[in-house]
């Protein structure tokens, strides 16, 4: 019997081309090929009116072959980029030009584009492009966008893109009728995904067959062929997106279509030669997209217990200076704030505003981190104001297990009601209770005091929506070598696809798994797709790619019932072998496949067995009513609403005395993916969110000064983790609560390792602050050493220190 | 007014490579474009991340912080050249595939040299050695926890393998 390779630790095929250096990203595309560079012209200024571009000295640069201003498009080009997901709410949805036109709202907006014999000749053209500008007021974070002294768009009042509320019961008389109540003012900046690969196109225009070939750094190939098709005014059939290798995305590369996805492939067919975008590390810092920018005030009541009666959030989200990709990180934020949690009532309001600086669009997490911060600091501040211990009152709010399915009231980012499908939290947080050292935390931190050492704990839980819709599918192909070759057609950017996806294959059809290959992301073998966000792909995708491969099973049983003069029943296939069960009886899936394709014509010894003399019943049709040539399964997945993972967060840190600095003494994880198809790929995937979630905790923040100039675009300057910043390990226990609403039982596991960061560090911090400063309250992520410093002095007993 | 192109003479991984670069062609994309080996990869352009650490004369160096006309006549050595010459993977190389050292595989590169030097300068290196050896690369995949596994894990495949 084969081994069953779901939830087994299979090491990845794709390791083998990466630890080679054979790995295929989009810049190594067409390397050694005759290719043409581009590179963009980007405002210097956050907010200004372009009044005059002169371009008469870029053409007469060696070597320089095309510079376009907006003027130069024409068309569909020439209009603003799609704004991606519309929403009711959004009445003043505003999208960028692929080269501004008239007015530049943020540092990094595209002005003109040059295409050259090289990426240095393009930057020195580029440097000859003269722009007047008219400098208008930039409106820059939160507080100056409410205040709304100046506009960045003139024609949208109070830079309020959308205000959406929703409301489940009524709050704010259960508030009011509440024995306790609290309010709490807290604040998440800026950050980005920052993969290590920035954004990237390449393009290749062929005349003969009238086909654009276009590879791009991206989470939805087939998005991004939609619009290069629009915009291009091609028709779909005639342009071919392919996402090769994927140097990490983590959100950001789900935006599209970047104003170089449409002006390198319009470039490669006006000049008939493929034209290569390559972003450098600034312009990804000024150029792609942020988020996590959010302002929150909560009130809350609750009962002696510590039960929330009623909870009422208004914030305030920088969606920076254009919406493409509509309000889908606030609205995530309005939504998954709740987590684990059942508030009797609960009512929520937000303004997504507009701002001079950069784009928001998704960041790992994708506003959960910001919901999951506000939550738990309102679960912590109940706990203190009840002195009660935190795992109580959190306790006391979670939905219990026989309350699943659990619907919240709201409407979700998907369009469909927040119902949770399954889940324990009560197992969770005993799990990690245990794992982290709970009830034994207060004789570690005497233990510790007696050294002069300053610890604290803190635990955060979330819960998280994935694999939203509308649908992926998967198209399954046994080769008659036996070769069983996979295609899905979203994208994968280090997540492990053709090792996970081969996996369900390999345990579906009975084959080998050395013998399964996956592709992903290319539209020319599989059209029907949407995309790789939302901790989608192994729900989706994974899913859609079991099912296709049961079709495949099922024809092949079909086919050599009649070969073995079997009953399909008494078949099994094993090893890319069906055999009858308890006998010698027995036929491999490649002649199942030759057989499966009636031919005229051979090719080879094993299609000799399939030409017209050798096969077929001479009464019937060679190919028979209602089956398709071919031993091939398709099949799609479109689940009704997300399946909801969970997990539960917990840190010790140790704060210096006299520095303020932060260092991590344990971090453990319990984490609900439902069924686990590969651990070591799932471990991987937390290990690599709470890295970026202690980032987002300590040290990465946008800073922008008041002339809307990000001043830390560098990695110099914006301080990524290296392994001196991150937990020396990091303990994890699953729990497998399995889905109900697909048939691997699994949830989504990519983004979950970032969500309750800020969450639980602000929680540990205050925790280890507490007993030297009564009173100091951490509201706002993230929070430097000097920031502790500082807050130290405002709450301090000891009059020194305040001095 | 064109550029003026000089004839450089780029050692990498044994081979010679015979190339006209303009002065300020950086030694990255003499690699990558000019050579072709586009193993060695670019992550930030001003060597905070070392995902483009090629060993010169068997020492990382940020190749995106050399120019191509200055590696003349060194001996250089990237990723591909770390693959042992049957095609097998070294003892680095195979350390990450054991221990999931690796997500999206963009600074795998930079790491793999990086540890390659690392380890003929320190064989056995304790925890704390291995986590000094990687600290000057970023990774946003892994969280570095499996990195480490594969430095430690790579002292030991090298004992065993000779």
């Amino acid at each position: 019997m084969t081994t069953r390779l779901f939830g087994t630790k299979v090491p990845r095929v794709e390791d083998q081309r990466f630890l080679r250096g054979q790995g295929r990203y989009v810049d190594d595309v067409l390397v050694g090929q005759r290719v043409l560079h581009a590179a963009v012209l980007r405002s210097p200024h956050a907010h200004a009116r372009i009044t005059d571009i002169d371009v008469s000295d870029v053409l007469d640069l060696d070597g320089v072959h095309l510079v376009w201003t907006h003027d130069d498009l024409t068309g569909p080009m020439a209009e603003p980029l799609p704004l991606l997901i519309p929403h009711p709410a959004l009445v003043h949805g505003r999208t960028q030009f692929a080269l501004a036109p008239e007015e530049v709202n943020y540092v990094g907006e595209a002005i003109a584009f040059v295409v050259a014999e090289d990426r240095y000749v393009a930057e020195d053209a580029v440097g000859r492009i003269r722009v007047s500008y008219d400098y208008l007021e930039p409106v820059v974070g939160i507080p100056a966008a409410r205040a709304a002294r100046a506009l960045v768009h003139d024609d949208v009042p109070g830079n309020v893109g959308a205000r959406l509320e929703q409301e489940n019961g009524d709050a704010r008389a259960a508030i009011a009728a509440a024995p306790h109540t609290l309010s709490l003012d807290l604040t998440v900046e800026r950050s980005a995904c920052q993969p290590m690969e920035g954004r990237g196109t390449v393009a290749r225009w062929d005349p003969d067959l009238g086909r654009m070939t276009v590879w791009t750094s991206t989470q939805t190939s087939t998005g991004v062929r939609g619009c290069v098709a629009a915009k291009l005014e091609l028709d779909l059939g005639q342009v071919d997106v392919i996402t090769p290798d994927v140097g990490g995305g983590f959100g950001v590369k789900i935006n599209h279509p970047w104003p170089e996805e449409l002006l390198v492939p319009l470039a490669a067919r006006t000049l008939g030669v493929p034209v290569k975008f390559t972003e450098d590390r600034r312009e990804h810092f000024i150029s792609s997209a942020h988020e996590r920018g959010q302002v929150h005030h909560v009130e809350v009541g609750f009962d002696d217990d510590g039960r929330v009666l009623g909870l009422d959030v208004e914030f305030w989200h920088d969606h920076g200076a254009y919406t493409p990709y509509g309000l889908i990180v606030p609205i995530i934020t309005s939504t998954q704030l709740l987590g684990p949690y059942k508030p009797a009532s609960y009512r929520v309001v937000f303004e997504s505003l507009y701002t001079n600086t950069v784009i928001v669009t998704p960041y790992r997490g994708a506003g959960r981190p910001q919901g999951c911060f506000v939550m738990e600091r309102t679960m912590d501040a109940i706990a203190a104001a009840l002195g009660k211990d935190r795992t109580e009152v959190r306790a006391t709010n979670f939905i219990q297990p026989d309350e699943f399915p659990y619907d919240q009231g709201l409407i979700f980012q998907d369009g469909r009601e927040l119902e949770y499908d399954s889940g324990d939290y009560p197992a969770s947080l005993e799990k990690l209770k245990q794992l982290v050292g709970w009830d034994e935390f207060p004789a570690f931190r005497a233990e510790l005091a007696a050294e002069g050492r300053r610890v604290g704990i803190g635990l955060a839980c979330y819960v998280e929506g994935t694999g939203v819709g509308p649908y992926e599918g998967a198209h399954v192909h046994v080769e008659t070598s036996g070769k069983v070759k996979v295609a899905t057609g979203l994208t994968t950017q280090g997540q492990g696809h053709q090792t996970a996806f081969a996996q369900i294959v390999a345990d579906a059809l009975g084959v080998r798994f050395e013998d399964v290959e996956v592709v992903t992301g290319d539209t020319r073998r599989m059209p029907y797709a949407v995309g790789t966000f939302a901790s989608r792909a192994a729900v989706m995708s994974g899913s859609a790619i079991h099912l296709a491969a049961l079709r495949a099973r099922e024809k092949a049983l079909r086919i050599a019932a009649e070969a073995l003069e079997a009953d399909e029943a008494d078949l099994e296939i094993v090893d890319g072998v069906v055999r009858v069960k308890g006998t010698e009886s027995q036929i491999d899936l490649g002649t199942v496949a030759v057989l499966s394709n009636p031919l005229r014509y051979a090719f080879d010894e094993a299609s000799k067995a399939a030409t017209q003399f050798s096969v077929g019943d001479p009464g019937k049709p060679p190919v028979a009513e209602g089956e398709e040539p071919g031993l091939e399964g398709k099949d799609f997945y479109s689940p009704e609403r997300s399946t909801f993972a969970s997990g539960m967060h917990a840190v010790i840190v140790e704060t210096d005395p006299e520095t303020a600095e932060i260092r991590i003494l344990k971090y453990a994880v319990v984490h609900d993916c439902g069924h686990l198809i590969n651990p070591m790929i799932v471990e991987g995937q937390i290990h690599g969110g709470v890295a970026q979630g202690v980032g987002g905790a300590l040290y990465e923040r946008m800073v922008y000064d008041e002339a809307g100039q990000l001043l830390n675009a560098s990695f110099m300057d914006f301080l990524m983790p290296y392994v001196t910043e991150v937990p020396r390990s990091i303990e994890i226990d699953h729990l497998e609560t399995p889905s109900p609403l697909n048939p691997l039982g699994i949830k989504g596991a990519g983004e979950a390792g970032v969500i309750p960061s800020a969450a639980v560090f602000a929680a540990a911090i205050e925790d280890a602050e507490g007993l030297d400063h009564p009173g100091l309250a951490i509201t706002a992520m993230p929070i430097s050493p000097s920031e502790l410093f500082a807050l130290r002095h405002q709450h301090s007993s000891d009059p020194e220190e305040t001095a | 007014m064109s550029e003026e192109l000089h004839d450089v003479r780029l050692r990498v991984n044994g081979a010679t490579h015979a190339i006209r670069v303009p002065a300020r062609r950086l030694l990255s994309d003499a690699l990558r474009h000019d050579c072709g080996l586009t193993g060695t990869h670019v992550g930030c352009e001003h060597g905070v991340c070392g995902a483009c650490t090629v060993l010169l004369d068997g020492r990382p160096v940020r190749s995106c912080l050399m120019l191509a006309v200055s590696a003349q006549d060194a001996d250089l050595t990237t990723v591909e050249g770390l693959t042992e010459p049957d095609g097998s993977l070294s003892s680095v190389q195979q350390a990450f595939s054991d221990c999931h050292g690796l997500q999206c595989g963009f600074c795998t590169p930079g790491f793999l040299t990086t540890i390659a030097a690392g380890l003929e300068e320190t064989p056995d290196p304790t925890e704390d050695e291995a986590r000094d050896m990687i600290a000057g690369n970023l990774c946003r995949c892994t969280g570095y926890q499996n990195i480490v596994k594969s430095v430690l894990r790579a002292a030991e495949l090298t004992r065993e393998r000779s």
